[in-house]
């Protein structure tokens, strides 16, 4: 498998400012360290609590906002050479049209389709900073996305609120993909459609990723979700990843105790399965001030001395299937035992 | 079983300029004393607006148009219920939040952002609860040790016993509006703060004496869904309505919530009304579910049933759209949307969308029909008119 694009280290940190003068008196460390493979082909899956930075990392790699540190490297291929696109310039991505390479469709869209333009000029916006096309190749091409996402020509000369949730996110879906991306970011496409249309919506996009070879980075707190769609997954925790395992393993063999308590944490819907479940003690801490040695260690069920003073890196567990604990051997145990699952 | 809150035909429209948006088409269902009903469907199905009819804060352009909504405060007599629809406001406002309380979907929307915790939480007491604590506080009073017997004190001492007796005795009313001498009730508001203080400390909230001079952006999203649930267990409900009370909250948080909602129905309220739109929380907390589509209620069963047995179209179709944790091959979704409720279908309203629509289904409205083992189901399927000839 060919990697399509790496993180290094990447970190972004928002600065808090203070006293009279407004200097700087701490930072956010919304991400600190992110170390991720998205590999040509697949729909990485990115799962974890809100304010964990799934969001940050998505927009860090297409550069809605520029890290602070790290490194994003893009694998074009094409006989291109691998670029690091964390400190690019906004001009230079343009020229090097790595804009339009990366796409991003966004979690509500209700307010990420603009109300005053009208369908064809939404879709038509990101055709126009590519090579000009003619008016009827530009309708053409219009037509042929709305198509691709099972809208038809009747939606081509109307305005957002005259679509339904699920329509509007087919439109989203459009403009994201009008410009032949080969890699998206899909932050939480579904959280805001309802379940009958969230199928819908997740059956769409499985069918794009395979027509238009696609690559995905799938973000969502919604496990099941993700589990439907996607083929590896990474845990974050509050600004970093925990675990990185292909889905089906990590569903079956999770060996973070966070994972453990978010895979417990679904509500399954099938009423004989009412299992106990790991129920974590109080909240996410804030990441301005995260905790010394590993950042779970306040809320782990497990917790020993060295986790609060050491902080674990993410080590390989088993083939492909990372983890970032001290007692990544001996959690399946320690879970059993505690919790009987 | 005994009923504790049952609705007839509940019928609710919204009067927009567009039209009239039929929001609720004849609602009937009952929850049981020491049961939770579960409320399923999509968004704009009419559930919130099914629970606010019945609390009637339906708001403007909305009106209750017909129905009932009985409660039966007594267990053991059943034929003593009253009829929440035909009650005076005054009425509902001591049943609100005393016998009948409700947890809002947005933490962030329900609370008071320039009130602190304590005074919100005890709001509720100094409400549904002043003669009971004005009773107690006097009783502090009266004790030796109280305080000395100045004319000052007797007047307070004296205010207090009308208060005990009456809370709207007019002298009680006109002091609490005077500066100065509204101060006497300075115990009565350290006695409910001290009640909040240990109501919040049993939700599991750590440091209560201090979470309560918090002011809600102070805390998390899981925390105030914490202080809204307090709020309304503050009189120990008969029921608790939680509408979406975890819809907005990340996986971890929503565990402790139902788990906390579990626990409490094992110790402090009878029943509760979950509404959600999320079917695996139904799974978890309810014996009883009721699917709603577009303002009707398509099926009620118990929750084993419901999901071994679907009966109705749009249930089985619902659960195939859910992805499992042992999910296999694609989701089948529902094709088409939710009908706009101005104007909404002939006959069943879930026929346009629905694979097993017969012609009967396009023109009439189905009976609700009893499977039997407390399983109803609005279709045509299982009715003899249908099987009569009126194929598909």
């Amino acid at each position: 498998m060919k990697k399509l694009i790496e993180l290094r280290d990447l970190q972004k940190h928002y600065p808090v400012r203070g006293g009279i003068l407004r200097h700087q008196v701490g930072s956010v460390k919304a991400l600190d360290g992110i170390d991720l493979d998205i590999y040509r082909g697949e729909c990485l899956g990115l799962v974890g609590e809100s304010g964990c930075g799934k969001t940050t990392t998505g927009k860090a790699i297409i550069r809605l906002h520029r890290p602070t540190g790290g490194q994003i490297i893009y694998h074009r291929g094409n006989g291109h050479a691998p670029v690091d696109i964390a400190t690019m310039s906004p001009g230079a991505l343009k020229r090097e049209d790595i804009r339009g390479r990366l796409q991003m469709v966004f979690q509500d869209p209700t307010t990420s389709l603009n109300p005053r333009m009208l369908v064809k000029n939404i879709i038509a916006e990101p055709l126009r900073e590519q090579p000009p096309l003619g008016s009827r190749e530009l309708e053409g091409r219009i037509l042929e996305l709305l198509h691709l996402v099972g809208l038809t020509q009747d939606h081509y000369l109307r305005y957002p609120h005259e679509f339904s949730g699920g329509q509007r996110q087919r439109l989203a879906v459009a403009r994201a993909i009008a410009t032949n991306p080969e890699f998206l970011v899909l932050d939480e496409p579904t959280s805001a459609l309802d379940v009958s249309v969230q199928a819908q919506i997740l059956n769409l996009l499985q069918e794009l990723r395979q027509q238009l070879e696609l690559t995905y980075l799938f973000v969502t707190h919604h496990l099941l979700v993700v589990k439907y769609i996607s083929n590896r997954l990474a845990v974050m925790y509050l600004g970093k990843v925990v675990e990185i395992a292909p889905t089906p393993q990590l569903f079956v063999q999770a060996s973070h105790p966070y994972t453990h308590a978010l895979l417990s944490g679904i509500p399954i819907p099938d009423a004989s399965q009412r299992s106990r479940r790991i129920v974590l003690q109080g909240d996410v801490p804030s990441p301005l001030n995260p905790p010394a040695g590993c950042r779970f260690h306040t809320r782990c069920p497990f917790v020993i001395d060295r986790c609060r003073e050491e902080e674990p890196f993410l080590e390989l567990f088993s083939e492909e299937h990372r983890v970032a604990c001290h007692r990544k051997d001996e959690i399946e145990r320690l879970v059993r035992d505690r919790f009987g699952r | 079983m005994t009923a504790l809150l049952q609705t007839e035909n509940l019928v609710t429209n919204f009067y927009t300029y567009e039209g009239v948006v039929r929001a609720l088409n004849g609602i009937s269902l009952v929850v049981d004393y020491g049961s939770t009903f579960g409320l399923v469907g999509e968004s704009g199905c009419g559930k919130s607006v099914a629970v606010r009819s019945m609390m009637r804060i339906i708001q403007e352009p909305g009106r209750v148009e017909g129905g009932k909504v009985v409660v039966f405060f007594d267990p053991d007599n059943q034929q003593r219920g009253v009829d929440l629809l035909q009650q005076s406001e005054a009425y509902l406002e001591h049943l609100r939040g005393d016998q009948i309380s409700m947890i809002f979907q947005e933490p962030n929307a329900a609370l008071n952002p320039i009130m602190s915790i304590g005074d919100q939480v005890a709001e509720s007491f100094l409400f549904h609860k002043r003669k009971e604590m004005c009773a107690r506080v006097l009783e502090a009073l009266r004790r030796p040790d109280g305080p000395s017997a100045s004319p000052l004190g007797a007047f307070q001492r004296h205010l207090y016993a009308r208060a005990a007796r009456n809370p709207r005795d007019l002298l009680v009313t006109l002091t609490t509006k005077i500066p100065l001498l509204k101060h006497w009730q300075r115990r009565l508001k350290k006695e409910a703060l001290r009640r909040s203080i240990e109501i919040i400390g049993k939700l599991g909230i750590p440091n209560p004496d201090k979470v309560v001079k918090l002011y809600p952006h102070n805390l998390s999203g899981g925390m105030k869904q914490r202080i809204v649930i307090a709020i309304a267990l503050a009189c120990s409900p008969l029921l608790l309505i939680a509408d979406e009370a975890t819809s907005n909250l990340d996986v971890t948080i929503q565990a402790q919530i139902l788990d906390l909602l579990r626990s409490l129905k094992q110790t402090e309220i009878a029943s509760i009304l979950l509404i959600t739109h999320d079917l695996g929380v139904v799974a978890e907390t309810c014996d009883r579910v009721g699917v709603m589509y577009a303002g009707n209620l398509c099926e009620v069963a118990d929750v084993g049933d419901l999901f071994h047995d679907p009966r109705h179209p749009y249930t089985r179709a619902l659960l195939a759209a859910v992805p499992r944790f042992h999910q296999e091959g694609p989701l089948l979704s529902i094709e088409g949307a939710v009908p706009n409720l101005v104007d909404p279908p002939a006959g069943c309203r879930f026929h346009p969308r629905c694979p097993e629509a017969r012609d009967i289904c396009r023109r009439q409205f189905p009976e609700t029909v009893d499977m039997g083992g407390d399983h109803t189901v609005a279709c045509y399927l299982y009715t003899d008119q249908a099987r009569a000839g009126d194929a598909p």
